[in-house]
């Protein structure tokens, strides 16, 4: 695949990632590090589903159920795990969703009609940049509306101050879960997405340091902040590979200037490059 | 013969072998001013913990209108109409002064998600009466201006009337205010016992506050509640408070028999 295409292609999955996280960890302040394990099932469960089906349907079909597959697997797992988990507060969760993460990991490992160890082969390429980007687009608009809700209300408000968002009639738990399955959703449509023009998963594909470097993407643009999310998600998926283009020299080092850039910018700009704030765009109908 | 609103029985609380509420009853009747006294670590925090739902009393019972309410969780109680402020206020610091106020809707908007989601005539109607009746309560309290401002940029006083404008954004029948007076000085507390006896009469509920400041108790309450180390120790008018014997040992001690 042309390599601009294939950069392309990450952006958009990478803005997808960030708005489910964004959601959990942004709004709603709830510290998850697991987001690489929804990720990783909305993709196994998708290519599941396109592979071992034997219905005779058109691709474009096809793509739309494995997307709803893919977010429907992972928002199910994440109501599994988020009702024991959501009890818990800050480090504690951010402790429990890691391990989730790594269970998923080592679950599909060993798992053999799904390939195991030596990889899921044989996905039918059947997305592409415009369902990526479609979908990205989709997402973003559900997120800028549901910020100008009265859901997305609560959610912050549970952010900002549990004790008086619950006092002033938030169903803490009742919010939470939502923001934490809806949150996973996300993370397996972007999963569905990334099986269907990867066209193979490996489970070292989700590790641990995938939900960091999601992590690190939200924020860097500022969490809480959609124009943030966006911006954090390209810049940060671009910014490793772009250090490439500057000679021999630049490009062996990369993934130093790549970290060093980072803890420049933290010491810096500590609230991410938007902190809470919104471009124009993404701010109409907030009033 | 006012409607009894807040019926406290025999409430207990305890926390492992301290008791910080023992077997209090309080009565609270429709559009009362009633004040909570008592010397620090009385238990009258406690007390309001109790009523919202942030603690479950280890005993007895709290009924507000018809509802058994003692193990019902926070967002429930304020769903029924009871609102509260907080003694260290607890704003949400980075949203809007009307974002603020917005949120304290919370338990009465009629749309759903989906409506939002599509922005339907639902949605825009609703969201149009939110702001207009939050833009109308900031008013009421001088905030309107400000109502871009962020929470945590306003100054201490007027952060304490926007938390009592949050609480009042519910529609409470019964509004519970923990110290609003702690931190001002003295032309701010006659201001704000304006503002309490304003918000009794304006919007026919009743207020319950826990005071420190006595000038501001006296002038203001009806009715008063004398709580010392978890107990009830008195209640009646300002003036018979002032000349209760138990009262004044509470603040002040027993006198030393002289040997």
């Amino acid at each position: 695949m042309d390599y601009f295409l294939q950069q392309f292609l990450n952006i958009g999955i990478f803005i997808i990632l960030c708005h489910g996280l964004n959601l959990i960890n942004g709004y709603c302040g709830q510290f998850s590090l697991g987001h690489a394990g929804f990720w990783g099932i909305g993709a196994y469960a998708s290519a599941i589903y396109t592979v071992f089906n034997t219905f005779q349907l058109p691709p474009e079909l096809n793509m739309l159920i494995a997307i709803i597959v893919g977010f429907i697997s992972a928002a199910i797992v994440g109501l599994i795990v988020g009702v024991p988990t959501l009890r818990l507060k800050g480090d504690y969760l951010a402790i429990a969703t890691l391990g989730f993460g790594e269970i998923v990991r080592i679950i599909i490992m060993n798992t053999e009609f799904v390939g195991g160890p030596r990889g899921f082969t044989g996905i039918p390429n059947i997305s592409n940049i415009y369902w990526v980007w479609i979908t990205a687009i989709i997402v973003t608009f559900f997120m800028i509306r549901l910020k100008s809700s009265n859901t997305g209300r609560s959610i912050i408000a549970i952010r900002e101050d549990e004790i008086a968002a619950e006092t002033m009639g938030v169903n803490l738990f009742k919010y939470k879960l939502f923001s934490f399955i809806v949150g996973a959703g996300i993370a397996g449509i972007a999963g569905s997405l990334f099986a269907h023009t990867q066209l193979f998963l490996h489970p070292s594909n989700f590790t641990f340091m995938w939900s960091v470097i999601i992590l690190v993407m939200i924020i860097f643009g500022g969490l809480g902040s959609i124009t943030g999310t966006i911006v954090g998600a390209t810049f940060l998926t671009i910014l490793p590979e772009l250090l490439r283009f500057f000679g021999e020299e630049v490009a062996q080092f990369r993934m130093t200037i790549y970290s060093l850039i980072l803890i420049i910018f933290m010491l810096l700009r500590p609230q991410g490059l938007f902190g809470t704030h919104e471009l124009k765009i993404f701010k109409r109908g907030l009033k | 013969m006012k409607n009894l609103l807040l019926k406290i029985s025999d409430v207990t609380m305890k926390f492992g072998g301290l008791i910080a509420v023992n077997d209090v009853c309080i009565d609270i009747y429709d559009q009362d001013l009633v004040a909570i006294i008592g010397p620090n670590g009385a238990g009258k925090t406690t007390l309001f913990n109790t009523i919202t739902g942030i603690y479950t009393p280890t005993k007895g019972q709290v009924k507000f209108c018809d509802y058994q309410i003692s193990n019902y969780p926070p967002h429930k109680i304020c769903d029924l109409g009871i609102a509260r402020t907080f003694q260290n206020i607890r704003l949400f610091k980075n949203l809007t002064v009307l974002d603020n106020l917005r949120l304290g809707h919370n338990t009465r908007v009629k749309y759903h998600l989906i409506h939002a989601l599509f922005k339907t005539k639902k949605y825009l109607e609703e969201e149009k009466k939110i702001f207009e009746e939050s833009m109308e309560l900031l008013k009421l309290f001088h905030l309107d201006e400000k109502s871009k401002f962020l929470a945590s940029n306003l100054p201490y006083g007027e952060q304490r009337k926007l938390e009592m404008a949050r609480a009042l954004a519910s529609k409470p029948k019964l509004l519970l205010l923990d110290e609003p007076a702690a931190g001002m000085n003295p032309s701010e507390t006659k201001e704000l016992s304006d503002i309490i006896k304003f918000i009794r009469n304006h919007f026919k509920i009743a207020v319950v506050l826990i005071e420190h400041d006595m000038n501001l108790v006296m002038e203001i309450a009806e009715k008063i509640f004398v709580l010392d180390y978890g107990n009830l120790i008195a209640s009646g008018s300002p003036k018979e408070i002032q000349s209760n014997k138990r009262v004044i040992e509470a603040y002040l001690g027993t006198e030393v028999e002289t040997l």
